[in-house]
């Protein structure tokens, strides 16, 4: 598994735990939003989180319009 | 049950204390000696015409009974967090129903009004903590910084979205973040408009304790039970000694808020995000 591959597979793992969803029902390039059935609150929870696991720092800017878990995994995999 | 516990234990003065009810957003004890004031509006403690004089009611009661306490903690109990800030939809909708020259004197109104409840708040001769979570966004990253200690769950995030509508924060928050960290906090904060966590915050010297996920006012009991140890007097005249009140920036950010409040940006800028259905709303 590549390092971006591993970067999305934990990304997907957080979200299924934080938000109580089975893991198995999230995939790649689905809309979060959608998926996990989140609002703009829920999401800084998120991005938070992501933060915490990975030790980035993520400006909130930098998630304007991005829904899917794939390029949201790019814009941490450029901050590790 | 926590106000019969709090006229039970300190009879007259407890019982100035307005009882719980539903409608409420806000509500305080006093017992041991510290003071708690809990936020608790649907749906993240917004700061708006209510808000104001139930914090009016609260500064009241401070005033009357700070002699009698050493610490105030104030907390949110409604889950996105702290607070979000100001009501903005409140803000919008009043001044649409209004002439501008109307809706500029009742934003100053307001503001003047905040001001002088979170001026107390910063000056209270006591040790006031901050105990936050999740969101503390505009108004509510400046009631924070109006505490001597800010202690923040791992899930807290800062943040001064104002410029992203044409507006700086209202409340405070430039004069009181640029007392206690510097001007280059501020102007990273103030300009991006980006939020941070609580780790960063720490790191900047924001936050004095960062713990675990639903443990900040935990934390921040503990901290105050510590400072029932100190002589109270000194403690009272340390903080007056290191922490002065920048009486005059903030009269001067009251002023150019006004001014920008003005300006066709922000009645542009506020409808975007009022009449937002996205699941993320309008923020440029």
């Amino acid at each position: 598994m590549s390092t971006s591959d591993q970067t999305l597979d934990e990304i997907l793992n957080l979200a299924a735990a934080h938000f109580k969803v089975p893991r198995e029902k999230l995939s790649p390039d689905d809309d979060f939003f959608k998926t996990l059935g989140i609002d703009s609150l829920q999401t800084l929870d998120l991005l938070t989180k992501l933060e915490n696991y990975f030790r980035v720092e993520l400006p909130d800017y930098e998630l304007q319009g991005v829904s899917d878990f794939r390029t949201l995994a790019g814009r941490i995999q450029a901050r590790l | 049950m926590r106000d019969v516990e709090t006229t039970k234990q300190h009879g007259e003065i407890a019982e100035k204390a307005p009882n719980r009810s539903p409608e409420a957003g806000l509500s305080w004890t006093l017992k041991d000696g510290v003071i708690e004031l809990g936020l608790h509006r649907a749906p993240c403690n917004e700061l708006g015409s209510e808000a104001l004089e139930e914090l009016e009611q609260f500064a009241t009661f401070l005033q009357r009974v700070q002699g009698e306490a050493h610490a105030l903690i104030i907390y949110s109990e409604m889950k996105p967090g702290f607070c979000a800030g100001a009501d903005l939809r409140e803000l919008y909708q009043r001044s649409q129903a209004m002439k501008q020259a109307e809706a500029i004197k009742g934003v100053r109104d307001f503001l003047e009004r905040i001001h002088r409840v979170l001026n107390l708040i910063d000056a209270a001769p006591l040790t006031t903590i901050a105990a936050v979570h999740g969101v503390t966004f505009g108004g509510g990253f400046e009631l924070a910084l109006a505490c001597d200690l800010i202690i923040a769950d791992k899930m807290a995030r800062f943040c001064f979205p104002e410029l992203r509508l044409g507006l700086i924060p209202g409340f405070g928050g430039i004069p009181r973040l640029k007392r206690d960290l510097g001007n280059s906090v501020v102007r990273d904060l103030l300009l991006t408009g980006r939020s941070f966590n609580a780790v960063k915050a720490q790191q900047i010297g924001l936050v004095s304790q960062v713990v675990g996920e639903g443990e900040s006012l935990r934390a921040a009991r503990a901290t105050a039970a510590q400072l029932k140890k100190f002589d109270r007097a000194t403690a009272a005249e340390a903080k007056k000694f290191i922490k002065p009140i920048p009486h005059e920036e903030l009269k001067r950010e009251i002023d150019l808020f006004c001014e920008l409040f003005a300006r066709p940006a922000v009645e542009a800028g506020l409808r975007k995000f009022v009449e937002s259905t996205d699941a993320q709303p309008y923020l440029p």
